[in-house]
């Protein structure tokens, strides 16, 4: 077997993955691990199983919100969008994990 | 907000699955759409593009499992389905499911009538403000022995000591309540100082406290009612206050109403309250200096009871010359102090705890009766068991599962031991002894509801602990490997250790109970030294207003007394079916206890070491009717009445004690007030002279040892008694007559009341009714054990017989006789029942001990009752083994072979 590039999203990072994503417009489940996949490049890939579970988690904590529409083939979609609140969550993520990103890369500059 | 938001969703998911499932189905399907038309747009042929769109994505109902399991609901749901699991398996076994709710319900049921009698007497505080600080004092007699207390004294420790904030002493006072056109009534009444209620810190709730201007001599008679009487007496009309109320032919004006909700304690029956009016500094020849009074204290926030107590020992051992103490008050070592609970509940607390460790032996059999039923199942269901865990379900799971079964079971239980509480409080309360205290706090309250649900948990995590750690220890592969009955082995022994366990429990409590019941027979069959049969008792009071209001001295007062009682006596006498009647100041056996020091004249200059002997005032004829046998000498006459020298009988153990072995006839005596008189300086009293001696009578209960006692005839005494108790020996049943009795009383006056009806025979069973009460309960408990652990000898020995089917037609096989293999079935019913009886013998002998104050005439390690609970015991264990030893015996040998 060769070696496959590990593609799982970094522990702790797909709840900033999906409010970044939703942040942008509101969008159905399989757009946001589509986006994800595209953005990164296909560096991550995100399972249907983790993310409607993390869906339903942060639709729980009030940073979500979520609207059935009909979709093309008339079937039911189920659309999320961020919240006030889900915004005020992403700033602190974002920063949390700027900082903290930052400091790993200084740390692996001085190494190398 | 953000648990809130959680709390809602998973509410939602709980209350809406079905909904919630289908919009989690929509959008999991909605998801693999978008994923295989991707694909189809990237060329696929649609099959195709679907299947790698599920191999992109995984399995569509495992990532509706893994969404919907990812909440706390679902914790929830699991419990909930393993209930529900645990109802249907339960519903199944339809025979154990009934033995274990029965089981389980006396078990609990039992625990909480007894909580239920024993929170609000021992547990839970008096229904006061700050109920901590209220004390009770006590004096002592000459020889140590706790007594009531005088006023004289109490009045010296009020004004000296700086201990309490309020302090109040207490008489009890039976007047009649007559009223135009009602039947007159006896009442329960207290006469007390100012600052009774301050002391117990309730507040009347119409009207006004009594005041210190209230309790001086001669002061206002003045008078509270308990809502109760004002209820049942005055319609509830609080504008009673200010009116006045006849006692005793005395007006009292109602100046308060004690609200609803007070109780009593010192003498729940009490529905009048009026004040003592004692004169401070009195003479000591006055019934102020007599020791009858009950005395209570509050004491100030911050001052322990120890503290208290020193003080008080401080005080009594420094008199000072404004406070003079007769020789019978020294006040040496002051009062004695408890709180008010420990007094009120001292006489109960031995019976109560008694109840409670018996209670406990009773619900650990429960327990353990279902923890082998359980096992028992368990045996039965290890191929469901092999079976789930072959499937998938983790140790955990089926030990989660066990438990919320044994939960299941024991909440059915706990649900059935309340339905039997309930009349179980009833009956309880029904059989209580007078001596109970707070008698009508004893309910099933919430605390007793949530201490039966704590039990109840309890009780179902321990019984479902031993077969979930059975099943949890035993690996599935081997299980199943070993799926046929014939491996027996651990789960055995555990079942055999839990019948003996069983078993030696039972027989605690069986002896337990055969030492209250030869206590209780031992005490009934004791000599009460008068026969009681065919005698019935009235108490009949001469209220005395109308001689009083003409004008009528002490002396006139007196003879008019005794003109009514001589009426009625009279009056009894002349009835068909009477046999004699007598008049006496106090009654066997009823609760009266009147005692006065007493002093012969060989004792003239010595320091008294005798304690009070009883003063009986009796009609002549009392001896006859009661038949009380004469020992020496004389009874008393109708000559005796008139003038000469006062003629005394003593009983046979004052004779003893006064005058040792000089012969008691023609002895000189004095009694109380008469030796006060003396020892005051005044002029002697002259002497009494004792003319026989009669048999000893049990006066405060059978259990008392024998009373110094001795009697005078009525007219002789200092004074006439008002209250005096009938006595009638009659022609066959006594109690037939009491309607025709109090028709000739009330035809000599029908405003005097007539209490205390009671057959002698009921008063003999009555005074050992402490010990019948523990008895009944004690009684029960054994029973219910006994029954429990023969079944569960029954199911081991049942159990093992069907799990040893093969090995026993083998054996038959062999040539095994049936009876040889009747004895071995029996042997080993029988090793676990004797195993049980060795160990309970030696818990009931460590155990019993606790019992000793309920006994009487027996010891606690009575032999008697430890053999012939061991016979009873291991006869039953014989009839238990009986069953599955005969099936075992009758075992078809090719059915046997077969059964595998």
């Amino acid at each position: 077997m060769d070696q496959q590039p590990n593609t799982d999203v970094i522990p702790g990072t797909l709840d900033l993955l999906i409010l970044k994503t939703l942040s942008l417009q509101p969008m159905h489940g399989f757009g946001i691990a589509r986006r994800v996949e595209q953005v990164s490049r296909g560096v991550f890939k995100v399972n249907p199983g983790s993310l409607l579970t993390a869906l339903q988690r942060l639709e729980r904590a009030g940073w979500l919100d979520s609207e059935w529409r009909i979709s093309d083939n008339s079937r039911r979609a189920k659309y999320y969008s961020l919240t006030r609140a889900g915004r005020k969550q992403l700033d602190s993520e974002t920063e949390d994990w700027t900082r903290r990103a930052g400091a790993v890369a200084r740390l692996l500059k001085a190494e190398g | 907000m953000a648990i809130w938001r959680a709390l809602v969703g998973g509410m939602r998911a709980l209350t809406h699955r079905r909904s919630t499932d289908q919009d989690l189905a929509d959008e999991i399907q909605d998801y693999f759409d978008r994923s295989a038309a991707e694909h189809e747009r990237g060329g696929l042929p649609s099959h195709a593009a679907r299947r790698a769109a599920l191999v992109a994505g995984g399995n569509m109902t495992v990532v509706h499992e893994q969404v919907r399991s990812s909440g706390w609901e679902d914790v929830v749901e699991t419990f909930f389905a393993d209930v529900r699991y645990s109802l249907r398996r339960l519903a199944r076994a339809r025979g154990f499911t009934f033995v274990a709710v029965l089981t389980l319900g006396l078990g609990i049921g039992a625990a909480a009538v007894i909580f239920s009698a024993i929170h609000p007497i021992l547990i839970e505080a008096l229904p006061y403000p700050n109920a901590d600080r209220l004390a009770s004092l006590m004096d002592a007699d000459v020889n140590g022995n706790p007594s009531a207390v005088a006023f004289g004294s109490f009045h010296e420790i009020a004004e000296r000591s700086r201990s309490f904030e309020y302090l109040a002493l207490s008489d009890v006072w039976q007047p009649a309540l007559t009223a135009p056109g009602v039947e007159p009534e006896r009442l329960q009444a207290q006469q007390v100082t100012a600052d009774y209620f301050r002391t117990l810190g309730v507040e009347p709730f119409a009207g006004r406290n009594f005041e210190a201007a209230d309790d001086r001599p001669r002061g206002p008679r003045v008078a509270i009612l308990s809502y109760g009487l004002l209820a049942r007496r005055f319609g509830g009309d609080r504008g009673i206050v200010g009116r006045s109320v006849t006692l005793d032919g005395v007006e009292y004006t109602v100046i308060g109403v004690m609200p609803a909700s007070f109780e009593n304690v010192p003498l729940p029956a009490a529905e009048v309250w009026s004040t003592e009016q004692y004169q401070p500094n009195a003479p000591f020849l006055t019934r102020e200096w007599g020791h009858h009074s009950t005395m209570f204290g509050r004491l100030r926030a911050g001052v322990s009871l120890s503290q208290a107590q020193a003080e008080l020992v401080r005080l009594g051992d420094a008199p000072t010359p404004e406070f003079p103490r007769p020789t019978w008050a020294p006040l040496k070592n002051g009062l004695t102090v408890h709180t008010l609970q420990d007094d009120v509940t001292r006489t109960m607390r031995p019976a109560l705890f008694a109840l409670g460790g018996a209670v406990c032996l009773l619900l650990l059999i429960a327990c353990v009766n279902i923890a082998n039923l359980s096992l028992a199942r368990a045996a039965q269901r290890r191929g469901e068991f092999a079976m789930r865990s072959a499937l998938g379900a983790g140790g955990w799971r089926l030990v989660r599962q066990l438990l919320t079964e044994s939960l299941v079971l024991s909440v059915m239980g706990g649900a059935a031991g309340l339905l039997l509480a309930a009349p179980g409080v009833r009956a309880l309360v029904a059989l209580a002894p007078d001596a109970l205290p707070r008698v009508h706090a004893i309910h099933l309250d919430g605390a007793a509801l949530w201490f039966a649900a704590g039990l109840t948990t309890i009780v179902g995590v321990l019984v479902g602990l031993i077969p979930a750690l059975d099943v949890a220890r035993r690996e599935p592969q081997t299980t199943l490997q070993s799926f046929s009955t014939r491996t027996v082995g651990g789960r055995r022994a555990t079942r055999s250790v839990l019948v003996v366990a069983e078993v030696s429990l039972a027989l605690m409590l069986l002896v337990g109970a055969g030492l209250l019941m030869r206590s209780v027979r031992r005490l009934l069959s004791t000599a009460p030294g008068f026969d009681p049969t065919s005698v019935v008792s009235l108490q009949v009071e001469e209220v005395g207003a109308r001689f009083r209001a003409a004008g009528c001295h002490m002396t006139c007062l007196d003879s008019m007394r005794n003109q009514y009682f001589m009426r009625v006596l009279d009056a009894v006498r002349g009835m068909p079916g009477v046999v004699s009647a007598a008049f006496t100041s106090q009654l066997p056996l009823s609760g009266d206890l009147d005692g006065y020091g007493a002093q012969t004249e060989l004792d003239v200059g010595k320091p008294s070491d005798h304690g009070s002997a009883l003063r009986y005032v009796v009609s002549p004829d009392y001896f006859t009717t009661m038949r009380i046998p004469l020992r020496r000498g004389r009874l008393l006459s109708d000559t005796d009445r008139r003038d000469g020298d006062e003629a005394v009988v003593v009983s046979e153990s004052f004779a003893r004690s006064y005058f040792g072995s000089n012969n008691p006839i023609g002895q000189h005596v004095r009694f109380g007030p008469e030796t006060a008189a003396l020892s005051a300086g005044g002029a002697p009293h002259p002497w009494d002279v004792v003319v026989g001696v009669v048999a000893d009578v049990k006066q405060a209960s059978l259990a008392s040892t024998d009373a110094d006692a001795f009697y005078v005839v009525d007219g002789r005494w200092q004074w006439m008694d008002n209250v005096q108790s009938l006595v009638v020996r009659t022609r066959g049943d006594a109690a037939v007559l009491v309607p025709a009795l109090k028709r000739a009383i009330w035809s000599v006056d029908a405003n005097e009341p007539i209490t205390r009806i009671a057959t002698m025979e009921g008063l003999v069973a009555a005074s050992a009714a402490q010990q019948r009460f523990a008895l009944a309960i004690f009684g029960a408990f054994a029973a219910i054990a006994l029954v429990l652990a023969a079944v569960g000898i029954y199911g081991v020995l049942s159990g093992s017989v069907t799990e040893r089917v093969r090995e026993l037609g083998v054996r038959s096989a062999l040539g095994a006789a049936p009876s040889d293999i009747l004895a071995l079935v029996l042997r080993q019913g029988l090793v676990l029942a004797i195993a049980g009886v060795v160990i309970g013998l030696a818990g009931a002998a460590m155990a019993t001990g606790a019992l000793q104050s309920l006994l009487y005439g027996v010891t606690p390690l009575d032999p008697t009752t430890y053999v012939g609970v061991a016979v009873v015991l291991v006869v039953v264990a014989v009839v238990a083994c009986a069953g599955p030893a005969l099936r075992a015996a009758h075992v078809d040998v090719m059915e046997a072979m077969r059964a595998d």
